[in-house]
């Protein structure tokens, strides 16, 4: 490809992102970038003389085909899962065609091309298997809760070095025999993505996927030195500092480092280590006559709601967007607070919500929406716990101290629709149950709302 | 000499993508997400340009199934964001 071609399209992918920065432009700007990409690959086909070659036709067509219709058929619900698989797979591609590429080769690959070559395969190995162990989690193929590995420090440590001892060592061999390193490589690199992968719990899973995201990216761009194309290279980099970004942005959200979620030390184990007192005030039973939630709702002005992973697993946003039409409609102020890692990826609940037809516009992320609690009349929280625990504040040495909360027990009022009181994911009690303004709904978020809404709406229609 | 072009093309593309990816809002990380998964694909030109000159049929048929599986990527990276994308609304 010509250089200035190669840098024209990168420049597009560019504005193209530039343009998902904006929720109007987005979609235009996803449109470019793949109008970029799709060409590059045209234009690859005609240099590399590709076009008299049916096998490799045959299977981008293949790949077109299948990748349409996974991406038509998947729900939004199940687009966690779908993302880790994705990421996998382009993990998978570079670590092959590094394969290929020094496999073929007929002369001895140099230094730079084995050490290139193996962090490719190192790093494409663990995006695979990290992937899949992800997406096995996610489709609750495998269990939610963090799997401990004992030792997985040591091993993991360990199962890093390894290949990078081992790349060294390449170094001088021929042909057959780098092939023969490589697949070591890779056995070590597949090894390593499901020992990092397992140990990570359900909540923890939006660092997980973005740190993958980064790497798949971080793979196309090694893979890219070894078949010396730029193109690869600068399209791979993109990919890396955006999963970096977010691996950040997550971490900073849960108050948590990589090597804490990457060992499973985020969760309290059982017994929680600093449980707090049992409440000397109300038991559950007593908060039904807290207040009436139903007159309550019908009287607020600004009422905040409050989406969880809870929402995602009862699917209860089709509820939650019918109770925000019937207050919304008799003229209170509804928005929806968010929290950056509710759920299990970044942007979970924004993309549930807007499945349901939520505005984006009502959507305020967690900065914007906490100064307004104290003077919100209701906040209702639908199956969230751990991102609404005031223990953040005060409990040192628990997992979640320190990490930025939704401040709902501000709120004048406060309904919570989670599936009982037991503590969220982190394994910390939430004190917020036990406030005197709390009414709990216990149950399975879509049939307790289900319910609300009955309520409210025979309560309008007496009046 | 390549190598060190390459690295310098690695070094830019980050810093430019790192300065341009922070100005995406919160609202939009899945979809930004996605469609980064999406770009990640790109490895189907490395996939592409390493079977065409394979000769061994093994790695030919290796390196197929690495376009079919980059390709899969693409696609569906950006076909699922493009669904995404399509239901964020301001007002109904």
């Amino acid at each position: 490809m010509h250089v200035w071609i190669e840098i024209l399209l990168g420049a597009a992918i560019l504005a193209g992102i530039r343009l998902m920065s904006k929720p109007e432009t987005a979609v235009q700007g996803n449109r470019l970038t793949a109008l970029s990409l799709l060409t590059a690959v045209l234009l690859l086909l005609w240099r590399d003389n590709i076009l008299p070659q049916p096998i490799l036709l045959a299977a981008l067509a293949t790949g077109a085909a299948l990748g349409l219709v996974l991406a038509l058929r998947v729900t939004m619900l199940q687009m966690p899962q779908m993302v880790a698989l994705l990421n996998g797979l382009g993990g998978a591609a570079s670590m092959l065609t590094v394969f290929v590429a020094v496999a073929d080769n007929t002369h001895t690959p140099g230094l730079a091309g084995l050490a290139t070559g193996g962090l490719a395969v190192a790093v494409g190995g663990v995006t695979l298997s990290g992937s899949l162990v992800a997406a096995a989690k996610l489709h609750r193929l495998l269990p939610q809760q963090p799997i401990r590995i004992p030792f997985t420090l040591p091993r993991t440590s360990a199962a890093l070095i390894l290949p990078f001892l081992l790349m060294l060592l390449l170094h001088g061999q021929t042909g057959s025999e780098s092939t023969m390193w490589m697949l070591l490589l890779a056995a070590c690199a597949l090894a390593l993505g499901a020992l990092l992968a397992l140990p990570v719990g359900g909540a923890d899973m939006p660092i997980t996927i973005s740190l993958l995201n980064s790497m798949s990216g971080l793979a196309a761009s090694t893979c890219g030195f070894v078949v010396d194309n730029a193109f690869l290279v600068a399209a791979g980099a993109i990919v890396g500092a955006s999963g970096f970004i977010l691996t950040r942005v997550m971490c900073g959200a849960m108050n948590r480092s990589l090597m804490q979620v990457l060992t499973g030390a985020t969760v309290a184990l059982p017994p929680s280590p600093f449980p707090l007192p049992p409440s000397p005030f109300l038991k559950p039973a007593a908060h039904a006559a807290a207040f009436d939630p139903v007159e309550s709702l019908l009287e607020a002005k600004s009422v905040v709601i409050i989406p969880g992973y809870g929402m995602a697993l009862g699917e209860a946003e089709t509820q939650v967007r019918d109770l925000y039409e019937l207050l919304a409609g008799r003229g209170a102020d509804v928005k929806f607070a968010i929290h950056p890692v509710a759920g299990r990826m970044p942007g979970h609940m924004t993309v549930l919500l807007a499945d349901v037809d939520i505005p984006y516009d009502k959507m305020i992320q967690i900065d914007a929406i906490n100064p307004e609690f104290p003077r919100t009349d209701v906040a209702v929280i639908v199956g969230a716990c751990d991102v609404v625990n005031p223990a953040a504040n005060t409990a040192v040495g628990t997992p979640i101290y320190g990490m930025p909360i939704l401040r709902a027990h501000q709120a004048k009022r406060i309904i919570v629709c989670n599936a009982d009181t037991k503590p969220g994911y982190s394994g910390i009690e939430n004190p917020l149950y036990q406030q005197g303004n709390v009414v709990l709904l216990p149950g399975n978020a879509s049939s307790t709302l289900h319910q609300l809404l009955k309520d409210l709406q025979s309560r309008i229609s007496r009046r | 000499m390549r190598l060190v072009t390459l690295l310098v093309v690695f070094v830019v593309s980050s810093a430019l993508g790192y300065r341009v990816i922070r100005q995406v809002p919160p609202l939009l990380h899945t979809p930004l997400m996605s469609g980064m998964n999406a770009i990640s694909g790109v490895s189907v030109l490395g996939a592409l340009t390493a079977t065409a000159a394979a000769l061994a049929t093994g790695n030919r048929l290796l390196g197929a199934l690495a376009v079919v599986l980059a390709m899969v990527n693409v696609i569906g990276g950006f076909v699922v964001t493009d669904r995404i994308l399509k239901k964020f609304r301001a007002k109904r």
